[in-house]
């Protein structure tokens, strides 16, 4: 188990491997498909974005509500692919890392090397006990989407595995 | 004739919801079990074993499962003897799975089509209704995630193709969603009927306990056959690549029409949460 504490270094980023597993500290913040569109939008018409995308981890994924003594309700990766579009761009734009579950495509992995990024595979179902790796829960844009609103968590030790690596290496 | 007021219905299906969105069903844990005991590959044992871990963390910390909460999706086949009372029938089953998805600080996943405007409060449910015999009513509550769902394909095969076309079709299915709908994956299989009867036999037989095989041995070879084949794909829990791909295959079959072979073909996770009572 390979212990990270966020942001990555380039470095950090060099010496991953698809395969590696990995135990990730730090900030991280949700987005999935309606919050990517939202991003996109924004870029489009360059306006600022509600969070730095520079060495950014963006998680995809949408967390249950959290019970009262909870920071967190159930919050394990939704799928990747989804996101494939919206990905090479971001990273191009200094997105760090994402975290998701399954493959993505080509493109982002290529996206990946020329930009020394990562894609890390958390464990697509294991909501409850990815719940207990976070500390902290903020909404900090997009509140209407409920769920799918962009949430920055705070995490501690939070399981994955490198699914992509920055040399072109994939675990699938 | 049997009177049964729909809030006893509405009562039923939130404390079924519940339950439902939080624990596995008995059948899936215990195949998990065993895919666990038996993986040969390291990073799959280790999903596998991270999965099991998280079934018992939300289990004692009543939190769903899976953040995926799903589509509410209800099955009630209605003694015909049944006269149903009360609030609209409908209406009781969507105040059911509403009350519960707010008690349970369940996620609420369903929006407009066009718009993406959440709901806000997961209804309306998918609710299908057969009229049995008898004055009971049998009702089956899936929370059904949409990881899996959206790998899931509709075949209209020939019908020269026979159990080969409908075997290669369920083992295409699984191959071409690869790593995406959170393997193992149990497979629902609708074979024969219509475009839509197929659709709707293939997300039943999800209901159907993991393990177990159709009454009908040639159906029950098919999803022996397919299920030896899927494994042979080495997918593996989280497409890590490994021995289980799939927990299990479960058909249900209806009759077709002489020109036509239809095949449904309904992915589920691992994550199998099903509830069934009788009224």
């Amino acid at each position: 188990m390979i212990k990270l504490t966020l942001p990555l270094s380039k470095q950090t980023v060099e010496g991953l491997h698809a395969g590696d597993s990995v135990l990730i500290s730090g900030t991280i913040l949700t987005a999935r498909d309606c919050a990517h569109k939202r991003i996109f939008d924004l870029m489009k018409n360059n306006a600022p974005l509600p969070f730095e995308l520079k060495d950014a981890v963006i998680y995809y994924a949408g967390p249950c509500p959290a019970k009262p003594d909870m920071a967190s309700g159930s919050c394990g990766p939704t799928t990747s692919a989804r996101m494939d579009s919206f990905a090479p761009k971001l990273f191009d734009g200094g997105l760090g890392a994402v975290i998701g579950k399954g493959e993505m495509s080509d493109e982002v992995r290529q996206a990946l090397k020329r930009n020394r990024a990562v894609y890390f595979a958390a464990i697509g179902g294991a909501g409850a006990l990815y719940a207990d790796c976070i500390k902290s829960s903020v909404c900090i844009a997009f509140p209407d989407l409920l769920s799918e609103g962009v949430y920055k968590l705070e995490v501690k030790n939070f399981p994955a595995v490198v699914a992509f690596d920055c040399h072109g290496g994939s675990i699938y | 004739m049997r009177k049964i007021n729909t809030e006893h219905l509405e009562q039923k299906i939130y404390e079924m919801a519940l339950r439902a969105g939080v624990n596995l069903t008995p059948a899936c844990a215990e195949a998990m079990n065993n895919a666990y005991a038996k993986e040969s590959g390291q990073a799959c044992a280790f999903a596998l074993k991270t999965l099991i871990d998280n079934s018992k963390i939300a289990k004692s910390r009543q939190m769903p499962v899976c953040q995926d909460t799903g589509m509410a999706v209800v099955i009630a086949e209605i003694g015909q003897e049944v006269f149903l009372e009360g609030k609209p029938f409908a209406e009781a089953i969507n105040d059911g799975v509403r009350r519960a998805y707010k008690d349970g600080y369940f996620r609420k996943s369903v929006c407009d089509p066009i718009t993406r405007v959440n709901t806000g409060d997961n209804t309306p449910a998918v609710i299908h209704t057969e009229i049995t015999a008898g004055d009971k009513i049998k009702l089956t509550f899936l929370p059904k995630g949409f990881g899996s769902e959206n790998m899931s394909r509709l075949y209209m095969l020939k019908p020269a193709q026979g159990v080969e076309g409908i075997t290669d079709a369920i083992v295409q299915t699984v191959s071409l969603a690869g790593s995406r709908p959170c393997p193992p994956v149990y497979v629902g299989v609708g074979i024969g009927g219509s475009f839509d009867t197929c659709a709707y036999l293939a997300k039943k037989a999800i209901t159907r306990d993991v393990g177990t095989f159709n009454d009908r041995e040639d159906v029950a070879e098919i999803e022996r056959m397919a299920l030896k084949r899927i494994n042979e794909l080495k997918i593996g829990c989280q497409g890590f690549h490994g021995d289980t791909t799939a927990l299990g295959v479960s058909c249900e079959w209806a009759p077709t029409h002489i020109a036509g072979l239809p095949v449904a073909v309904n992915i589920q996770c691992h994550c199998v949460r099903c509830e069934k009572e009788i009224i």
